[in-house]
């Protein structure tokens, strides 16, 4: 008895419609945002993501909008990512609905913002998203470098000790994106999040690769997440909700049935 | 036809943000006669037929705002005499006194104080626990009441917090939780029910618990 781990199913938005990219481009449509933020709502989802994908800036009243009708509609957290640059943005977001926003690519280009965030909104609804890529050789010591613009730019910044900052500045949450992984269906890079998790005091959440139910069991038996996200398995109807958590359940990982 | 008079359900926004899911979660359960306000006006809060505190952010902040706005003698007098409902930092801000930012002194109508887990929090194995305690855990109901109604004892409810309550008297704990320790997520006392997780997030027990708060008399 005691805390569960959470599955967090995540709707990637662009104009107004919930997509996959496979590795961020080939993009799918997997319907409208509010229709599957109530459908996995209803499966008992423990939490939802909402990540704006949207290139332009001119479609930010619309997620504003969606985001207002998702958090009127559905009575668990919801956590709205892409593009929050400024301090009036976490509140646009905060004010339609949202419970946390993500942070990742301002938090690279300006940490004091996070620092900003988090004192002004409080560290609890202060995520930091983290785009991670392998970048030691076969045989060296593990090591993982921060990358921006979809896994394009690398920044030089080592994963594991930005996650420490990024704790040390306030943020609350790590959301963590295994950018070699992600669209592969090959399962977390369990590494960097084992090393993370273990290396910060904030939940951390798995993202990026999830293809079969075995792979979100991993992430928190072997990556020691606290809790998964993911997306593709959900949105195209291969695997319920329920059946995620039956099968972590089994496998002995606490869960909220 | 005579008119019905609609009974009100004040929401008190103090400055601390995001009341946006409070006021839906009680819109979600109310009945047509039910009447949600969100509202900083101490008179408001006064007419209403019940008071629900909520409370984000920290704990200084959270009462200098109280303070600020001049609704402390309006929160006062509704924990006096109907059904009030404090939730998060809102039961923290009951206490006598909180550890956070240094130290805060706080309202003072449940005795006892809000103390923080520490970063190095364990189990009972020795294993590190995340602070904040966020996510989903089970509540404990250790007494009966009319809040509690239609809710599974052991159901699970949302938490994020990172400071818990540990009031005087014992006979005030309605609900429990083990995060590391045992400690209380939920105080009643007469009029006055106050609850450390998040029910506008916590799906159907949360909206149920939100329910039995608009039913509610007032009495424990």
């Amino acid at each position: 008895m005691g805390l569960a781990k959470r599955i967090i199913p995540c709707l990637d938005v662009d104009n107004g419609r919930v997509v996959k990219g496979v590795q961020f481009v080939d993009i799918r449509d997997a319907g409208d945002p509010v229709e599957v933020a109530k459908r996995y709502n209803e499966q008992g989802a423990d939490e939802i993501t909402f990540l704006d994908i949207t290139a332009s800036s001119d479609d930010r009243a619309t997620t504003v909008h969606m985001v207002e009708a998702i958090a009127s509609q559905v009575f668990i957290p919801l956590t709205v990512g892409g593009g929050i640059r400024t301090c009036d943005d976490i509140r646009r977001m905060l004010n339609a609905g949202a419970d946390k926003v993500g942070i990742n690519t301002a938090a690279v280009f300006n940490p004091e913002f996070v620092r900003e965030a988090a004192q002004r909104f409080g560290s609890q609804c202060i995520v930091v998203a983290i785009d991670a890529k392998k970048v030691s050789a076969e045989g060296e010591a593990d090591k993982w470098e921060i990358f921006t613009h979809g896994g394009r730019k690398p920044t030089g910044l080592d994963a594991v000790e930005w996650a420490k900052k990024m704790v040390e500045y306030g943020a609350g949450e790590i959301l963590l994106t295994s950018m070699d992984r992600d669209g592969t269906k090959n399962g977390f890079d369990l590494g960097v999040t084992r090393a993370i998790s273990e290396a910060v005091h904030v939940p951390v959440i798995a993202s990026g690769g999830v293809g079969n139910l075995d792979h979100l069991v991993e992430g928190v038996t072997k990556g020691k997440a606290d809790a998964v996200l993911a997306a593709s398995i959900f949105h195209f109807g291969e695997y319920s909700i329920e059946e995620a958590k039956q099968r972590m359940t089994d496998a002995g990982i606490e869960m909220r049935l | 036809m005579s008119e019905i008079k609609k009974s009100t359900v004040a929401v008190i926004d103090y400055g601390m943000g995001n009341l946006h899911s409070v006021a839906k979660a009680l819109e979600h359960v109310a009945d047509e006669n039910t009447k949600v306000v969100v509202t900083s006006d101490p008179k408001a809060i006064d007419q209403a037929d019940r008071v629900l505190l909520p409370g984000v952010g920290a704990i200084r902040d959270c009462i200098g705002e109280m303070y600020n706005a001049g609704l402390v003698p309006s929160i006062r007098k509704a924990m006096a005499e109907k059904p009030f409902l404090a939730i998060c930092v809102g039961i923290q801000s009951l206490m006598s006194h909180s550890e956070e930012n240094g130290g805060v002194d706080c309202l003072n109508h449940f005795q006892g104080n809000a103390l923080f887990f520490g970063e190095d929090h364990k189990d009972h194995n020795g294993s590190k626990l995340k602070v904040p305690h966020m996510g989903w855990n089970q509540v404990k109901q250790v007494i009966n009441h009319p809040l509690w109604a239609n809710i599974e004892d052991n159901a699970r409810f949302y938490f994020v917090h990172s400071f818990y309550v540990v009031p005087e008297n014992k006979g005030e704990v309605a609900g429990t939780c083990n995060y590391g320790l045992d400690f209380c997520v939920a105080l009643a006392r007469d009029n006055v029910f106050a609850v450390q997780f998040h029910p506008e997030k916590s799906h159907k027990d949360g909206l149920q618990l939100y329910k039995n708060f608009i039913q509610w008399d007032g009495k424990p």
